[in-house]
């Protein structure tokens, strides 16, 4: 986990998007969200949990690991940057390589976009906007220890399970007390390939 | 400040050093020390300006830049950190500055001489001569009170103070309400019985030393987004959470309790929970017998609602009643809010009445973390009424039927106490007045009746029977379609002025541009038209500045005592909340700490309720209730939010949420049928009902409008329509109602960006219907 990084509450969210408007407002790629909201039991229950670029940091940034443009940055302290728009060709190799689904291709223009923890506002010691406007601290930015202080005994985990793949990441998630540093279940299990029941 | 003084534009207010014990969790150290660094990330070498001033929407008036381009335009926003919503935005707050510069705005005045007539573009001269000789013509013909006027409670303090004295002093009439009836006038009513003072006891921030906050009718998630922050600060240092909805919102999702009751039956609910804290010995009898007047006629009332009866009436476990009565009671400080869940009934008053005798009879009353409060829907909700827009009212609060106090508001104004008319009639009442000829003519300021009115078909034949009907507003409302004269008026970021917030914090909303060539302030054009029917002299008022001056005095020495409020203390502090009386007055954010009401006794009057079963009879062919309310994307009658791009998008149009048991699949077209008519809408399939409650929401107009379903019943002390219940049946429907959009001026395209999803037969993906993110 980076430094100072977001910090996901799912139990806080009321699903209202303004993460995802605000988004839409920053300045790197204005006009257009890099957030997804996801209700999680539709028709059961008005639960909902945001995803952001999770910033992958073992294996590092899968999506910039498959770019056959080098078009992916990751920076010394770990944020793992949109295409960079003179090298990106828009394969869209880094959409199939990220298990969190998080980069977007604009098919028009051929380019790569992603949620890049909003480099332009967190170099100057801002949050990046989802967490600064979320009206709950579902999304929270800041270090460990401010989320803790605020937040009395709430506890996190970085790694996610894809079937036999751990992924460790820069953004973190708020989990029950009991399942501190568990690792979080990731993606749909894997039940059929090619019409053959793998479970 | 303008959009033209840069320099004065970026130095933003002295920041004031906050109070750590009030800090909202999720305000880090750096957002404290230096929020905006206007110096650096700020692009000022771009020519940016930032102009601190607050949303338009609703009543947590939630701080923010308006980000202001070279050119004088306003083209983005900013989180500010205010002390009310320390940078947080919900998505309404994010997107309003895009209606400053939107295509739809309306940029000159429209006229027809009759409704078969299209409309016409034309001069200011021609739309207020027109409408001043109608105005004459119908006084002349029928009476001053024959001309009606109504005001909006989004307006500026300033504005609604300036409706109220052209009724009564320009146009002499005694009609003149605001959409504030439709808002939280019931419990604006309870409080003035109980405690003298309309308004909430205790700021936000008392929330967060709470220990148990009890929410009723509230749908804070979506209603009030930014006041959840609060609410999850106080449950991280332990506060429990009991949330009172016949829905599952999304704070009812992880409150402590969660009592799903059936509509319009609060005060049954809340007398019973007072009949176990008295059978408990919960009591506070201490500050019962020192404080209050009324408590033994109460108790002996709420013997009468055993849990058992209640439970009965509420259809909830009676188990569920006990155990509210014990944390709530139980708690060392607790604290009730509520909204329209509770008040928009036939019995809204009793309902308000009803809480408040069990924050009093515990004692959670006038501490830091104990007391009671009610949500502002409207941005200037609890402002708009404070200064004589509403019927029965003259500024500062005071009684149009008082004499002293009819003297009083005659000395400031000028004019003889016999020339004052006398109370008017509410915002409902003057339709069906309009529908029975007594009302011929109407001015509408920044309302939308059309849509925000129930019982759509009398709305609209009340309106139409009108002679002459002139609408303010800066889009084209579907009220405003209607009318025989639209003045297009500035948006909240075209001029400055005051608003007071749920919190009745009075805050100063500041000036980012120059309003669009043709466009005037309401304030000019009240002024103007007053000047031409001839009480000019009363009305010489250049802008909002010397009408807050007028304000203030004609408040001085009464219980809503603006009088210490400048604009210039308003700039540097967070907001003073009222009653201020002198200009080193801090304000007063928390109510009755000294055990003293605003009644001449100094005590509470605490009210009997009796509980009333809702005005529309459930029978065997309207067996369900319906309830409605608001989504996050929407505001009121969604005549600016249905315009923008991105909030048509996260919401794209109503449905009707029903429970699994009635067999309906999600997607699917439900008639919805009541005793004023039927609609249908897609299914919104979801277990966080009630079986016996149905849901829409209410921001679009007919052929999809929740208020051509809902009954025109009123409270009868507040006059408040009863929304949140009648009786209803769902049936299966062959097609889906589509969606229309709000109407464009003459000649004009719609924005193509609203459009988006307009027709999209289905509904919402989640329970609360809010559409999926973003579609790219
Ligand atoms: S802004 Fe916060 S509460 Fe709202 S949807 Fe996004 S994460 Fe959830
Ligand atoms: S609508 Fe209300 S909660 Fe949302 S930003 Fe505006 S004032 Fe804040």
């Amino acid at each position: 986990m980076m430094g100072r990084t977001i910090f996901i509450d799912p139990g806080r969210c009321i699903g209202c998007q303004a993460c995802v408007s605000a988004c839409r407002e920053c300045d790197s790629h204005r006009g257009k969200s890099m957030i997804h909201l996801d209700y999680t039991e539709p028709g059961m229950s008005v639960a909902s949990l945001p995803t952001v670029c999770m910033h992958c940091e073992d294996p590092v940034a899968p999506c910039a690991e498959v770019c056959p443009a080098d078009a992916i940055l990751v920076t010394a302290d770990g944020v793992v940057q949109q295409a960079d728009t003179t090298r990106c060709i828009g394969c869209g190799n880094c959409v199939n390589a990220c298990p969190f689904g998080v980069p977007k291709i604009d098919l028009q223009a051929k380019l790569q976009m992603k949620c890049n923890l909003c480099y332009d506002r967190t170099a100057y010691g801002l949050a990046p906007m989802c967490a600064t406007v979320c009206p709950t601290g579902a999304l929270f930015y800041g270090t460990l220890e401010e989320l803790q202080a605020e937040r009395p005994g709430v506890q996190v985990a970085d790694s996610f399970v894809f079937g036999d793949v751990m992924v460790s990441t820069g953004v973190a998630m708020v989990v029950p007390a009991d399942k501190v540093q568990w690792p979080v279940p990731g993606g749909l299990p894997v039940v059929e390939i090619n019409g053959v029941d793998v479970r | 400040m303008t959009a033209t003084d840069p320099a004065k534009a970026v130095s933003r207010p002295v920041p004031v050093p906050l109070d750590p014990s009030i800090s909202p969790p999720g305000t880090r150290n750096f957002r404290d020390a230096g929020g905006i660094p206007a110096d650096r990330w700020h692009a000022d070498q771009n020519g940016e300006t930032l102009v601190p001033t607050h949303c338009c929407f609703c009543g947590v008036q939630c701080g923010m830049y308006l980000r202001v381009d070279k050119g004088g335009k306003v083209f983005g926003v900013e989180p500010r950190n205010h002390d009310i919503n320390r940078m947080r935005l919900c998505p309404k707050g994010i997107n309003a500055y895009q209606q400053v510069n939107h295509p739809d705005r309306l940029t000159a005045p429209l006229m027809r001489r009759s409704r078969d007539e299209e409309f016409r573009e034309c001069s200011w001269d021609e739309a207020l001569d027109f409408t001043v000789s109608e105005i004459r013509r119908i006084q002349q013909a029928h009476g001053n009170d024959a001309f009606g006027l109504l005001g909006g409670a989004s307006l500026f303090s300033e504005k609604t103070y300036l409706v109220g004295k052209f009724a009564r002093v320009a146009l002499k009439t005694k009609h003149v309400d605001y959409n504030g009836r439709l808002c939280m006038v019931s419990a604006a009513g309870a409080n003035k019985l109980a405690f003298g003072i309309d308004r909430a006891g205790n700021p936000f921030s008392d929330i967060l030393l709470s220990d148990c906050l009890l929410i009723a009718g509230s749908n804070v998630g979506e209603c009030f987004p930014v006041m959840t922050q609060y609410l999850w600060g106080a449950r991280d240092r332990g506060a429990s959470l009991i949330v009172i909805d016949p829905r599952e919102t999304a704070i009812a999702r992880t409150a402590d309790i969660h009592v799903a009751l059936k509509p319009g039956t609060d005060s049954a609910f809340f007398n019973a929970v007072l009949h176990v804290v008295i059978a408990e010995g919960l009591t506070d009898e201490a500050y019962l017998a020192a404080h209050t007047t009324g408590w033994d006629a109460v108790k002996a009332i709420v013997q009468e609602y055993p849990p058992a009866r209640s439970a009965e009436i509420c259809g909830v476990p009676a188990a569920q009643i006990v155990q509210v009565a014990r944390v709530f009671a139980g708690a060392d400080k607790a604290m009730a809010w509520h909204a329209r869940g509770i008040e928009h009934h036939s019995q809204g008053v009793e309902n308000c009445l009803s809480v408040i005798n069990l924050c009093v009879a515990t004692g959670h009353i006038g501490k830091p973390g104990a007391g009671y409060g009610t949500i502002t829907g409207q941005g200037n909700g609890q402002g708009g009424r404070e200064h004589g827009q509403k019927s029965d009212l003259l500024p500062g609060g005071r009684s149009i039927t008082n004499p002293e106090h009819r003297r009083q508001i005659c000395a400031i104004w000028g004019i003889e106490e016999s020339e004052l008319p006398g109370a008017g009639t509410s915002m409902m009442e003057m339709v069906w007045q309009m529908q029975r000829r007594e009302i011929r003519g109407l001015i509408g300021i920044c309302n939308n009746p059309f849509v925000s009115l129930p019982n759509y078909a009398v709305v609209k034949d009340g309106y139409d029977t009108a002679e002459f009907h002139a609408q303010f507003d800066f889009f084209l409302s579907e009220t405003a379609a209607n009318a025989h004269v639209v003045f297009p008026v500035t948006t909240w970021a075209e001029d400055e002025g005051v608003m007071a917030n749920a919190e009745a914090r009075v805050v100063k909303h500041n000036k980012a541009q120059e309003p669009p060539a043709g466009v005037r302030t309401d304030t000019w054009v009240i002024c103007e038209l007053a000047r031409r029917l001839g009480a000019g002299d009363h009305f010489d008022f250049p802008g909002s500045r010397e009408v807050f001056e007028e304000l203030r005095v004609a408040s001085a020495g009464t219980v809503n005592d603006y009088y210490g409020i400048t604009y210039e203390r308003l700039d540097e502090t967070g907001g003073i909340a009222w009653p201020c009386p002198t200009t080193e007055h801090p304000g007063t954010p928390r109510l009755f700490e000294d055990g003293r009401t605003y009644h001449p006794d100094g005590k509470i009057h605490m009210q009997v309720v009796e509980w009333h079963p809702p005005m529309d009879a459930y029978t065997e062919e309207f067996p369900l209730s319906l309830t409605t309310g608001r989504t996050v994307a929407h505001f009121l009658s969604g005549n600016q939010t249905r315009r923008l791009g991105a909030l048509v998008e996260q919401t794209p149009r109503p449905w009707v949420e029903v429970h699994p048991s009635h067999g309906f699949r999600t997607g699917d077209p439900v008639r919805v049928v009541t005793r004023r008519g039927s609609e249908v809408f897609p299914a919104l399939v979801t277990e966080a009902i009630r079986p016996d409650t149905v849901f829409i929401p209410y921001h679009w107009p007919v052929p999809t409008a929740a208020n051509a379903l809902t009954i025109d019943a009123l409270d009868p002390r507040s006059k408040i329509p009863e929304y949140k219940v009648c009786a209803a049946r769902i049936e299966a429907a062959e097609r889906i109602d589509e969606v229309p959009a709000p109407p464009v001026p003459p000649g004009r395209e719609a924005y193509p960006e609203a459009q988006v999803s307009r027709t999209d037969p289905l509904p919402p993906t989640s329970p609360q219907g809010r559409g999926t993110a973003e579609r790219s």
